[in-house]
């Protein structure tokens, strides 16, 4: 009924003998029939559910009130978009993908070329550092809220104390932030793991040739590694962007969505219409609306991850 | 203008030596040639030499002035990469000016340097393409284009030919040994190919097992081995090696015995006295057929190659390799009579040590500039 907003336009098919600017030609006639019947059962999976939402969202139904049914028209949708909650709802959405993505690909491309170097004890450091990952977002979230940003007995507030500063109440202070910050946490190791895959397929002897041409450790990073990282780089940013627009256990479990609206996102504030306002053709208006964002996103993303992937 | 001393340098990695002790000078504007078996340290002896390995101990010296400490942006040499290694996000141009670039000269003068370069190895029409878009042989041409930008004064190259096709190869070399005239540096040169090795060199240094096993002109190496390795690794195909036995030795020659008879090879017997054991050796080419030959054999394989046959023949129980003329008419299985030149053939002590040949080749000392018409014309 509510889907996630899934980039629709992932969905390829196999044409005859395509040929692509660079004059290589990909494909044949036989892909239709290896893929059909993946695409195919894709396809339903997807569309039923795309269908039911789309149908929905022009539909009065409110649980509470059974009275209240039939065709709606516009109405969910122009009284949607003339709620200034989904506003700001989509401007935290932003927020929350562009810092993330700012901060795990940055942090995880210097980890990476960090936990490049030979040093005692990297493959244990490398396993730990890899670790967030794998915790589920609830449990992460909860172990930050509880354990570390806990305005009286999280690590924070016990650090900042013994500094002398004054406590931070993280969540109600600055609560897109703190979850900003939580997810980074989560995410960073995902960058981390493919960029150091990806760097280690670094060529050495273009490094060393780097070394005879006069570069020093910044040129090499700068003029060698980076754009070797260049692939990898736009491959984390779509991946994490399709999960990132959809943050939900992590604003649950701390804040909620609030103080007021500071914190809710997209997904989150359609979570707040359809199952605390039990407006289903409101929250399916506004799930229409989220897949139509994250398809303006993936289309942009798509192209110019596609041109990258190209050269 | 540079000259290159190696002065008993050692690579240790821990643990195992890879570079024992080698000592070497190379003189302004020559051209050095490494050759040995795989995994002798050819390239870790390159390495060191252009600093990206540390020396274990010993110095190594450019123009008189120790450089072990020295990074290898500043010893003045250029590298050129058997995989190339270009960087494949730069266009052709950025490739060839990246030292330039990080050297921070400005943009004008970078181009104008990238283009002499290019127009040197015929590279101007692909200056805007990416290396993905090049040939092997023009990738080659732009990785020693690269090198040239940063005018060296000397050149090191670890086997730069070995990706491309034979055509390529004979096209790249001949071209390689103009620029090595026309810009007057020195280099130095890795190679398994007999034929660059041979051609190239004014000095081939023979390595095996991390140590020097000779160090002379190609027309020496082949035909006064020190040893023989080196007598079995120079050439192609490889020095025949028969066991024989010693019936008579002085200053001005030995007798051995010969299946057919004996036989008196001119070097020095000091130190050799009848009834001893050396091994003989004799190069394919230098083995002439002949019905009233001393030696037998029976043909196993016959390889024509149209100007010359190599037979490779069952002789006692050695296998020898005997390059005729492309017209034998022999087949499998015939038995032919063969003989030799005795000045051609080489004795070698039982630990592997060559006798010396009393009369040195009249083309031993030959300088490799006066095969070429173009230097030759110099001295006029
Ligand atoms: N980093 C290293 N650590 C340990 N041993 C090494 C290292 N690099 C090279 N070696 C060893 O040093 C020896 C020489 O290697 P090197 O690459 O110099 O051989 P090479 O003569 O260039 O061989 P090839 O002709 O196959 O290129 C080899 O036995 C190799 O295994
Ligand atoms: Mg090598």
């Amino acid at each position: 009924m509510i889907r996630p907003p899934f980039p629709t336009c992932f969905l390829q098919w196999g044409i005859p003998m395509r040929e692509r600017t660079s004059g290589r030609t990909v494909g044949g006639f036989r892909n239709v029939f290896l893929q059909g019947p993946a695409v195919t059962l894709l396809l339903l999976w997807m569309l039923v559910p795309l269908g039911m939402t789309l149908w929905f969202s022009f539909q009065r139904y409110n649980l509470i009130n059974p009275m209240i049914s039939g065709f709606a028209g516009w109405d969910n949708y122009t009284y949607l978009l003339t709620d200034p909650a989904l506003w700001t709802a989509m401007g935290n959405t932003l927020l929350l993908v562009g810092w993330v993505l700012a901060i795990s690909v940055i942090g995880g491309t210097l980890l990476a070329v960090l936990f490049q170097q030979e040093f005692f004890g990297r493959g244990i450091a490398r396993l730990l550092v890899i670790a967030p990952f794998f915790v589920m977002p609830t449990v992460g979230a909860l172990v930050w809220k509880n354990m570390l940003m806990h305005p009286v007995n999280g690590v924070f507030a016990w650090l900042s104390d013994l500094l002398g500063l004054p406590v931070i109440d993280w969540f109600s202070s600055m609560p897109l932030t703190s979850i900003i910050i939580i997810v980074a946490w989560q995410w960073m190791p995902f960058a981390l793991l493919i960029l150091l895959t990806a760097i280690q397929s670094l060529d050495d002897d273009q490094v060393e040739a780097a070394r005879m041409d006069g570069a020093g450790p910044l040129a090499i990073f700068w003029f060698i590694t980076l754009p070797h990282l260049k692939r990898a780089i736009s491959v984390v940013i779509m991946i994490e962007m399709i999960f990132l627009l959809t943050i939900f256990a992590e604003i649950f479990v701390t804040t909620s969505g609030g103080p007021g609206l500071a914190s809710t996102n997209l997904a989150y504030f359609i979570y707040i219409r359809a199952l605390l306002d039990f407006d289903v053709g409101g929250a399916s208006a506004g799930g229409v609306i989220a897949i139509i964002l994250a398809n303006i996103v993936a289309i942009f993303l798509i192209r110019t991850v596609a041109k990258n992937l190209e050269t | 203008m540079a000259t290159l001393q190696l002065n008993n340098i050692v690579k240790d990695f821990g643990g195992t030596q890879v570079i024992k002790g080698v000592d070497l000078e190379v003189k302004d504007r020559e051209f050095v040639v490494f050759v040995g078996p795989s995994g002798c340290g050819k390239s870790t002896l390159m390495r060191m030499i252009a600093g990206l390995e540390s020396t274990t101990s010993g110095e190594i010296a450019i123009d008189g002035q120790r450089v072990n400490e020295v990074g290898p942006a500043d010893r003045g040499l250029a590298m050129v990469f058997q995989s190339y290694a270009l960087y494949p996000h730069m266009t052709v141009e950025d490739n060839m000016g990246f030292s330039l670039r990080l050297a921070k000269v400005p943009r004008a003068e970078r181009r104008e340097k990238v283009l002499a370069a290019a127009r040197i190895l015929q590279l101007e029409p692909l200056l805007d393409r990416k290396p993905r878009a090049l040939s092997g042989g023009q990738r080659q041409r732009v990785a020693i284009g690269r090198a040239i930008v940063r005018n060296p004064s000397i050149f090191l190259f670890d086997e730069p030919l070995s990706n491309l096709d034979a055509a390529l190869r004979v096209q790249m070399r001949i071209e390689l040994a103009r620029l090595h005239e026309e810009l007057d540096a020195t280099m130095i040169y890795v190679t398994h190919d007999q034929i660059e090795a041979m051609t190239m060199a004014d000095k081939i240094v023979v390595l095996q097992d991390g140590v020097v096993e000779q160090i002379g002109s190609p027309m020496e190496l082949y035909h006064h081995p020190r040893n023989r390795f080196v007598a079995g690794f120079i050439g192609s195909p490889k020095m025949n090696f028969l066991e024989v036995e010693v019936r008579g030795a002085d200053a001005e020659g030995v007798d051995v015995a010969l299946p057919g008879g004996d036989c008196r090879v001119p070097v020095a017997g000091d130190g050799v006295s009848a009834g001893d054991t050396l091994t003989l050796g004799i190069r394919p080419e230098h083995l002439v057929l002949d019905e009233a030959g001393p030696l037998t054999g029976r043909i196993q394989v016959i390889e024509r190659l149209g100007g010359v046959t190599s037979l490779y023949l069952e002789h006692g129980d050695s296998e020898w390799i005997l390059v005729a003329d492309g017209n034998v008419a022999h087949r499998v299985h015939d038995e032919v009579r063969f003989t030799f030149d005795p000045a051609c053939a080489h004795l070698f002590t039982a630990d592997g040590l060559a006798l010396a040949h009393l009369t040195r080749h009249p083309l031993a000392d030959i300088d490799r500039k006066e095969n070429r018409a173009s230097s030759a014309s110099d001295g006029r």
